[in-house]
């Protein structure tokens, strides 16, 4: 098998002895070019919102009536809005929220998605089938309707616990992880089914490793590559729930500038001041490019059958 | 075929019943009073309020107030609009048809754009037709429909002047030009969601095309001399299409999520903009009810997409029939 898979690997870009799966997977993602643009896009976008409001040091909040509905400048970079307020300072700002949205709802759905779909394709029977019912209603749960009406209802409880700020972010990441589990769910059970069977469980299984540590050690790993490559499409669909959700005005509040709320703002002054809904439009544009590029990439490079070079 | 029917509508049942659970949770989970709004009106007296609560039975245990819901919502007493002042069932049905009428005409858009091209860049894969068509399908997915309404909105109303960009329901004009009228105002609408469904739907269409473009049969239908064209058409398309409806089931959830921020973009009068301003004026009974009507539209989608499947391939059908 290891013989076959050497040689067939071969010609794509020879792997050396010693080199481990991981660095196999990053020479294969190296190679797909517009997923590896995509990287360096979003690195430097997440670069750019977490060190960028320390080097450019214009607050977010300053209202300067004579310089209103600026186009862009040396002196706004970006132009600035009605307030007079700095665009470029508040898309800084903004777009660390808009990042740590997606990564964080992208987090919980992975965690909820990775439990059920393993004790449902652990346990089978009864329980697994409870368990994929249930997948299948959430499935077919109309997801933005049910996040306003979550949002709705439960805005100012949380807000009154929490603070203003946290309060709707805990609520926003919650539901929308809480609402996009259900593929990876599919997925890890899915592979838990096959990989139950197959022999190196077996051997564990015979040589005594308790059923924690065959899943553990032994099964979840090789659940990884579809995960990442789901978690990745996540990151991408959390920023544009949250997006939609502020472009509603339903989402972060005025002074949580996130790329969407920026657009909601910048909606009806779109016939004279269209650079003011350009520029955050743009930049979840490109981000939510970026990370479907490298999604498609790490499809391509975490497959199993390319690692063993069968396909 | 009918009894395929009647199973797949006998699987629903439980699907729209574990939605109402759901939705009900959710509501009997929230903290504060549905009637807030009523009892904290200053001209509503108190005693009027509590006469209001005990009608709608508020006080009761979880389990009765589900049960009622339940009843009356099949019933059709869908509840009374605060804002509006009118039966929220009257609301919505005012409101629905437009819905369905952006949605349905976006999704045909979607398919009469995404099956060509998809099916033809399966069958010309990685040449310079389908690296073009799989760049804008990425650009298409990747673009959010509330970034590409507003740019639509820049080009087409406010740059060129061309398209109107609020939705009336009431335009002034009888016969072809009302019909002229309401076809150019949702052109964008429609444009903008279509096109965001045409791009996934690319995807799904030429992967599954590549998949099904391999297989032996399609060497012998080949072998045996049919055309190209034939082959394609007759051949592949329709064993491609299974997975196809499948992710397009999968996918109807979020074409309503496109539908509500579209709506709201464009000012179309559907129940999405009708949400939002549900939301907006804490009309709770108007929220509840249509993102029931969202569930249960997404039920009935999908019993259509069932359809479908078992039409695209009989063994399907036959399968329960036994």
């Amino acid at each position: 098998m290891a013989n076959i898979s050497v040689t067939a690997t071969l010609p794509l870009g020879a792997r050396r002895a010693g080199d481990s799966l991981w660095q196999e997977a990053w020479r294969r993602f190296r190679r797909h070019r517009l997923a590896m643009l995509g990287a360096c896009v979003l690195l430097f976008m997440v670069v750019a919102v977490l060190s960028g409001p320390l080097a450019y040091r214009v607050p977010i909040d300053e209202i300067d009536f004579r310089a209103k509905l600026e186009t862009p400048s040396w002196a706004h970079p970006l132009g600035t809005d009605d307030l007079g307020q700095d665009l470029l300072a508040r898309m800084l700002y903004g777009g660390r929220i808009s990042l740590a949205v997606g990564v964080a709802a992208m987090l919980i759905a992975i965690v909820i998605g990775t439990a059920i779909g393993a004790i449902s394709g652990h346990l089978g029977g009864p329980m697994d089938h409870a368990l994929m019912r249930i997948t299948d209603l959430f499935l077919s749960l109309p997801q933005l309707p049910l996040l306003l009406l979550i949002i709705y209802l439960f805005r100012d409880v949380l807000k009154d616990v929490f603070g203003p700020e946290i309060g709707v972010f805990v609520l926003i990441v919650a539901v929308i992880g809480g609402l996009r589990w259900m593929p990876v769910a599919r997925l890890v059970r899915a592979q838990f089914l096959s990989l139950r069977e197959k022999e190196f469980v077996e051997a564990a299984r015979s040589l005594g490793a308790p059923t924690m540590r065959q899943i553990v050690r032994h099964i979840l790993p090789n659940t990884f590559g579809p995960v990442i490559v789901a978690g990745t499409i996540d990151v991408a669909a959390a920023i544009i729930a949250e997006s939609s959700l502020s472009f509603l005005g339903l989402g972060f509040p005025p002074d949580i500038p996130t790329w969407g709320r920026i657009l909601f703002d910048a909606k009806d002054n779109l016939d004279f001041a269209p650079h003011w809904a350009l520029f955050p439009g743009a930049a979840i544009f490109l981000t939510v490019l970026s990370i479907n590029y490298i999604g498609d990439g790490l499809r391509d490079a975490l497959d199993p059958r390319k690692v063993l070079g069968q396909s | 075929m009918p009894r395929y029917l009647l199973r797949r509508l006998f699987i629903s049942v439980p699907v729209l019943f574990g939605i109402s659970l759901v939705l009900f949770t959710i509501l009997a989970l929230a903290p504060g009073d549905p009637f807030e709004e009523l009892a904290t009106n200053p001209n509503v007296p108190a005693e009027v309020a509590q006469q209001l609560r005990q009608k709608f039975g508020l006080d009761d245990p979880v389990l009765v107030r589900y049960w009622r819901w339940v009843v009356s919502m099949l019933k059709g007493d869908w509840g009374y609009s605060f804002m509006s002042r009118v039966d929220v069932d009257t609301l919505i049905l005012q409101r629905l048809p437009t819905s369905l009428w952006i949605i349905g005409m976006s999704q045909i858009l979607g398919i009469l754009i995404a099956l060509p091209v998809g099916i033809y860049s399966a069958v010309r894969p990685y040449s310079v037709f389908d690296q073009i068509a799989t760049t804008f399908a990425f650009i298409g997915f990747s673009l959010p429909t509330f970034f590409t309404g507003l740019i639509f909105i820049l080009v087409f109303s406010i740059y060129f002047d061309w398209l109107p960009f609020i939705y009336r329901s009431d335009i002034a004009a009888t016969g072809w030009r009302w019909a002229w009228e309401y076809l150019r105002q949702s052109i964008m609408p429609v444009a903008v969601l279509g096109l965001f469904q045409a791009a996934s739907l690319t995807r799904f269409t030429r992967s599954a095309v590549l998949d099904v473009v391999q297989l032996d049969y399609v060497n012998t239908a080949r072998a045996k001399g049919l055309s190209e064209r034939v082959t394609i058409a007759k051949h592949v398309v329709r064993n491609a299409l299974i997975p196809v409806v499948t992710l397009v089931a999968l996918q109807i959830p979020n074409i309503f999520t496109g539908a509500v921020i579209t709506e709201q973009i464009f000012r179309v009068p559907g129940i999405g903009s009708l949400l939002i301003s549900a939301i907006l004026s804490n009309d709770t009974p108007v929220v509840m009810a249509i993102t029931f009507v969202y569930s249960g539209l997404v039920v009935i989608f999908n019993l259509v997409a069932d359809l479908l499947y078992g039409w695209l391939d009989p063994r399907i059908s036959y399968a329960g029939a036994r």
